[in-house]
């Protein structure tokens, strides 16, 4: 933790609407919405997420699917993100996941390190959770279940391309 | 990704040898007691709690350590260092790996993954905790219904959930699922609610209520004592 932080983890994670947002059967999902992003944004390790001037990323189409909500986010660990995923209240929130959401036939998460001090776009977002879904996890695309560890900074200079490289 | 006993004849070895330690009246002793435990306990803790002489508790502890039941490490217990401080004690926790062992071998832990990863894949959450739920509520009847009327926090611990008391919670310091849990977080967390759910319902009103409370480090439910609730 005291070591510097050459990268940073970004998250993505896609899910397919059963009702529209304003339906009763989400109205738990859209009351859950702003704490779990608060909880989120307090929580250890957070950096960055993507949100619209709502304060979520509902407003956000990234596919071509318009029942398709998206959720972007940077974080200094894998570690960090595990801990809000899976340890916290959102926990909850995702045990009912099937209240509220299709099944995904294909992988709907994706995770890859970016140099930190930067943030994703949605095109990226989107590109890294292709990648998963056409090859599985590996380097630059992975899942919680089978993860990659970060670059080496001397090593990746040149793969992590125009990004700004910290001392 | 995880170990399977039966493929690795070494581990299988040092597993038997690990819990044949434990016939030892004191040395099990011990063991259930620093396994019990949130925080390190030191020689001098477990010695008083047992009720052996601190040499002989030490000796014990340092034989688990070696079969790999305990971790040690050396610290100050959050008292302050300073003058009068002394030097550090050593201090035991319960290993983080666990020790298992079927005879004749088994190998439910492969099953279970499989399963869960079939679950996962055909989004059959509902259909778990519901298997969950009806598992709990007739393990819950049946205890109900034996002579002597356990609590829920016998019945926890006969489970290996490990309850301790928590101001006005009952909270859950082992997680039965630890590896499966590990793996499919959500399914395996959201089964375990709806199991201890159903044990609740079938105990009977006064039970209490389950709900997810979780953070790094223990079981993800809590239960609340219903007379405490509004």
């Amino acid at each position: 933790m005291a070591e510097p932080t050459h990268h940073h983890l970004a998250q993505v994670n896609v899910a397919v609407l059963r009702t529209p947002l304003d339906a009763p059967e989400l109205a738990g999902f859209v009351e859950l919405l702003a704490p779990i992003n608060a909880l989120a944004d307090r929580s250890p390790g957070f950096v960055w997420r993507l949100q619209t001037e709502d304060g979520d990323a509902t407003a956000v189409r990234a596919f071509d699917d318009d029942r398709m909500l998206v959720n972007l986010s940077v974080w200094e660990s894998l570690e960090a993100l595990r801990d809000f995923v899976f340890a916290s209240r959102h926990l909850d929130a995702m045990r009912r996941r099937r209240e509220w959401f299709h099944r995904l036939a294909i992988p709907y998460l994706a995770l890859w390190w970016v140099p930190a001090g930067t943030v994703p776009t949605v095109a990226e977002a989107r590109s890294r959770l292709e990648l998963v879904q056409r090859q599985g996890p590996g380097p630059d695309a992975f899942t919680f279940r089978e993860p990659s560890p970060p670059p080496d900074p001397p090593h990746d200079a040149n793969e992590l391309g125009n990004s700004t490289r910290l001392a | 990704m995880f170990y399977n006993a039966i493929m690795d004849p070494a581990r299988r070895e040092q597993d038997l040898a690990a819990i044949a330690m434990l016939r030892e009246p004191v040395r099990r002793e011990l063991y259930d007691h620093v396994a019990a435990q949130e925080g390190e306990v030191s020689r001098d803790q477990a010695a008083a709690v047992v009720g052996v002489r601190r040499g002989l508790a030490a000796f014990h502890l340092d034989k688990l350590v070696e079969a790999g039941l305990l971790e040690a490490s050396f610290g100050r217990q959050g008292r302050r260092g300073g003058p009068g401080a002394g030097r550090p004690a050593k201090l035991y926790r319960r290993a983080a790996g666990e020790v298992s062992a079927t005879l004749p071998p088994r190998t439910y832990q492969t099953a279970a993954l499989l399963l869960a990863e079939a679950v996962e894949q055909a989004g059959a959450d509902p259909e778990l905790y519901a298997a969950a739920r009806r598992s709990g509520e007739a393990a819950g009847r049946r205890a109900a219904a034996g002579g002597s009327r356990p609590t829920v926090e016998r019945l926890l611990a006969a489970r290996g959930y490990q309850p301790y008391r928590d101001g006005g919670l009952l909270r859950l310091r082992n997680c039965p699922f630890a590896v499966l849990a590990g793996q499919f977080p959500v399914l395996v967390c959201g089964m375990n609610l709806a199991m201890i759910e159903g044990l609740l319902a079938g105990l009977g009103d006064a039970a209490g209520a389950a709900a997810m409370d979780p953070a790094p480090g223990r079981c993800c439910v809590a239960i609340h004592d219903r007379r405490r609730e509004p």
